[in-house]
């Protein structure tokens, strides 16, 4: 059946069974591979993008259920050629190791410094469970502590500019 | 630095447009032996390239081992480069095709003649027992790439530099000796002239090759001891590394695949018409011990596979259980140890650990195209030698005749090491059934987490003496589950130390997962001392250091950590901090823990701080990143991580049965090194083994509960 997406900005028209979890529709139709099959019962997170800037885990979710809605995944993050703040931080802090499961990572963190620019490590804890299983979750938490530093600077000097 | 002979081994040619190749000439292996067949093989031309300048002036390094984020690729990369003094921006690295040629006995060999840096000898180090059962193949394990590989490439970066200089004194007339390379240019200061390696190139390729390239004094270097940005991060935060999940080819079809749930099983009948009614279905493929459907998505061949209900026996295992297997090694365990009769006080434990699975978050997948008698093959592995002859045999081939090219790995901890390519033997035979087609086979979680190479599970029974004052005389175990000399060595100066191991067999797959036999045995003995302390009354990290006057590596560890940790600051109830030290892969870690157990038995560990001595640190924040990537790890299993075995299968399936600790129970984790300046040691599996003893040592610190069986949620941890 014919369905329509917006991905990254773009209207895709797509024959495609309704059912199919957007993963694979990201995937394998419109060969978007930033986004990761790591689990299939949405339990780890490597398949997590933005709808309508929420984060989403795509691997159990019907492609029937992102029609009309902003879909944006870790190739559309970038804004203009500029790296998103959260993609810089990861850069800096060197966060990602063997790197799978840092695209759901980083659309998972970068949802949450948007609803909240300065999270606390327990709002942290609470809204980035993606599994990673090299073990960057020291550099992902300070990753994100610099990146709220950064926008809180930023918004005093505003004031106060 | 040792010394190196051989002149013959490093040779130099010229590149198409005036470059400069430093190779090493080639060393051959008998196939099915690993003798060498020829060492005059710079004389017959064989050469592998290492080391090119290019005529703009980069430095291309040519690194001969995979990259899981471990950051071996870079740090190889600076040590060639630091003796080369290139600039560090001006150097590209590549990783080395999947050919005899690269493999990595011969980069290390080639280097050092016959006789193997003393450390790699040591029968102590189990990663230089690996590094001799790999020979041959082109491995990344057992912490091996930088200690191993980099000392090769330390020697070929002095002689490309020693060329270098040479070909400039030629070009300006001077001494060499009046000569100085920096940045990628030579230079002479008297005449004011200068010239970039690039221009030196070509004339630097008719220098003789020297034999013994003088390696810098390690006070001047630049590149190495500093922080330098891996190369392979920037494609992994916008989604451009191509994994192998990742890879497509026009045409290509898609596999999924169920596999028989009891290890050796077999595939009694299957109907494939309910898989065949499907939408997108090509094929239904039936194998001895699975079965696949083709499909034209992976979702089609994932639905269709759903509605198979295929019959395995189960090879005779079928009253296997993690119960039986424990009481087997409970039962070849025996008595304890027999101790000294003028003991004071005896004491006696238990410890178990359960099998453990690997799971990389990316699971296995295996690309091929087979036709006819050739076949191609991608996939991520941490040996494309060994998986290519892997895929040969599967297919009856010989290894010539399969071309494998290998990609970006997403994790591998051990489970992508050779012998251990199931994934790639299953999906050359998926692709031969629907030959010429290519097609991808992508395995499930629930296929990835029952079909592993396990973590052995392990059980270890101990029995220590200690005399009136408290003091240790003898400490000894049986252990079942496996072990060797590195994993149950204690550097503790205890006049009886003894280690038996028992054989208990079962039909689990093992293999080598994140710090192999150390993981287990780690948590054994550092449990065990522990409790030895306590038994003699004393703190447990005074007790140990008493214990380790003739181990200064061992002792500047174990004290740098408690330092580190504030070992004696008040720490309110219900907290505690554990201790514990251990060696692996050449290099020494000790950990302290700070953990908080609530009243309900809640554990979080606060904090753990790690003192590391690899002799010396090459590239600093990848190398305190691959500690910390360890300790997480390590807690892990620790924590919740367990594998268990019933009707002779694998019981959990995918992360909702088989957890793995997420950022809100990531503590913070401190890393610091000691520069000991021993010869290098591992970076990616130390971190690991001593884990668990810190964690449980801090929870008895904490409430007097002992935690002999991992994992620790499985005890209770309450206080009424």
């Amino acid at each position: 059946m014919t369905i329509t997406l917006t991905v990254n900005g773009r209207n895709r028209t797509l024959d495609v069974e309704p059912d199919t979890p957007l993963l694979w529709v990201l995937r394998d139709t419109l060969g978007l591979t930033g986004t990761k099959f790591g689990c299939g019962i949405a339990a780890c997170g490597a398949c997590t993008v933005h709808l309508d800037g929420r984060a989403v885990r795509t691997c159990t979710l019907p492609v029937s259920a992102a029609e009309g809605l902003a879909i944006t995944t870790i190739e559309g993050l970038a804004q203009d050629g500029k790296l998103h703040e959260v993609q810089q931080a990861w850069i800096e802090h060197e966060v990602p190791q063997c790197g799978y499961c840092q695209s759901g990572m980083i659309m998972a963190v970068s949802a949450l410094l948007e609803q909240r620019p300065d999270p606390t490590d327990e709002q942290i804890d609470a809204a980035v469970t993606n599994i990673c299983r090299c073990g960057t979750f020291v550099r992902v938490r300070r990753a994100i502590h610099a990146v709220a530093e950064k926008t809180v600077a930023k918004d005093q000097e505003a004031r106060h500019g | 630095m040792g010394k190196w002979t051989r002149r013959a081994f490093i040779g130099a040619g010229s590149l198409v447009g005036g470059g400069f190749v430093l190779g090493v000439a080639g060393v051959t292996f008998a196939p099915g032996r690993h003798g060498l067949v020829s060492d005059d093989a710079a004389a017959k031309g064989q050469l592998t390239t290492w080391i090119t300048v290019t005529p703009d002036n980069f430095v291309q390094i040519l690194v001969p081992h995979c990259e899981m984020g471990q950051g071996s690729q870079t740090a190889l990369a600076m040590m060639a480069a630091e003796e080369m003094e290139a600039a560090w921006e001006l150097v590209r690295i590549e990783e080395a095709p999947a050919l005899d040629e690269y493999a990595n006995g011969y980069l290390l060999r080639a280097f050092t003649g016959d006789s193997m840096p003393p450390p790699l000898g040591r029968a102590i180090d189990y990663g230089a027992y690996r590094l001799a059962r790999w020979f041959g193949l082109q491995v990344t394990g057992g912490s091996m790439a930088v200690r191993g590989t980099g000392f090769g490439m330390c020697v070929a970066g002095a002689a490309a530099r020693e060329m270098l200089l040479a070909a400039a004194a030629e070009r300006f007339g001077v001494p060499a000796a009046e000569c100085r390379a920096e940045l990628s240019h030579v230079g002479h200061a008297a005449s004011g002239q200068r010239a970039s390696f690039g221009e030196l190139a070509r004339a630097a390729t008719a220098v003789p090759v020297p034999s013994h390239p003088a390696l810098k004094d390690p006070d001047t270097y630049t590149i190495r001891r500093t922080a330098r940005a891996r190369f392979d991060i920037p494609p992994k935060v916008d989604g451009s590394t191509g994994y192998g999940i990742d890879f497509s080819l026009p045409g290509m079809l898609h596999a999924a695949v169920d596999i028989a749930p009891v290890q050796g099983g077999r595939l009694v009948s299957v109907d494939a018409g309910p898989a065949e009614a499907m939408p997108g279905v090509r094929q239904v493929v039936q194998l001895d011990e699975a079965v696949a459907v083709i499909a034209d998505s992976y979702w089609q061949a994932r639905q269709a596979l759903g509605r198979l209900s295929p019959v395995y026996d189960d090879a005779g295992h079928g009253d296997v259980s993690s119960a039986s297997i424990f009481a087997a090694f409970d039962a070849a365990l025996g008595a304890p140890p027999e101790m000294p009769a003028e003991a004071a006080q005896v004491v006696t434990a238990d410890y178990r650990v359960p099998f453990l699975a690997h799971a990389t978050m990316e699971p296995m997948v295996c690309t091929a195209r087979v036709e006819n008698d050739r076949a191609e093959v991608w996939a991520g592995t941490q040996d494309p030698l060994n998986a290519r002859s892997t895929a040969a045999g599967a297919l009856g081939l010989d290894a010539g005749q399969v071309h494998l090219t290998n990609l970006p790995l997403g994790g591998g901890y051990g489970r992508r090491l050779p012998f251990t390519f199931d994934y790639v033997d299953l999906g050359v035979r998926i692709a031969r059934a629907v030959s010429p087609a290519p097609v991808k086979t992508v395995w499930s979680r629930e296929n990835d987490i029952q079909h592993d190479y396990y973590r052995p599970a392990a059980m270890s029974r101990f029995a220590g003496a200690l005399d009136a004052g408290g003091r240790p005389l003898a400490v000894a175990s049986h252990y079942a589950g496996g072990g060797n000399g590195e994993a149950v060595y204690m550097p503790y100066a205890i006049a009886d130390k003894r280690n038996d191991g028992r054989d208990a067999p079962h039909h689990i797959r093992l293999g080598e997962w994140r710090s192999v036999l150390n993981s287990q045995h780690g948590f054994f003995k550092e449990s065990f001392i522990d409790e030895l302390a306590h038994a003699a009354g004393k703190d447990p990290y005074r007790f140990r250091r008493d214990l380790l006057g003739d181990q200064p590596r061992f002792r500047a560890a174990l004290e740098r950590a408690a330092a580190m940790a504030d070992w004696d600051g008040p720490l309110p109830a219900g907290e505690g901090r554990g201790i514990a030290v251990c060696q692996s892969f050449g290099s020494i870690v000790a950990l302290v823990a700070h953990v908080a157990v609530a009243p309900d038995g809640r554990l979080r560990v606060r904090h753990v701080a790690a003192a590391v001595d690899c002799g010396d640190v090459v590239n600093t924040d990848t190398a305190a990143a691959q500690i910390e990537g360890g300790v997480i790890f390590g807690l892990s299993a620790a924590l919740v991580g367990e594998i268990t075995i019933a009707g002779g299968r694998v019981v959990e399936s995918n992360f909702r049965d088989h957890q793995m600790i997420r950022m809100a129970d990531a503590p913070d984790v401190s890393v610091e090194f000691i520069r000991s300046n021993a010869w290098l040691g591992g970076l990616g599996e130390p971190g690991v083994p001593p884990v668990a003893p810190a964690v449980t040592n801090a929870v008895f610190a904490a409430t007097g509960i002992r935690v002999r069986d991992l994992p620790i949620r499985n005890q209770d941890l309450s206080r009424a």
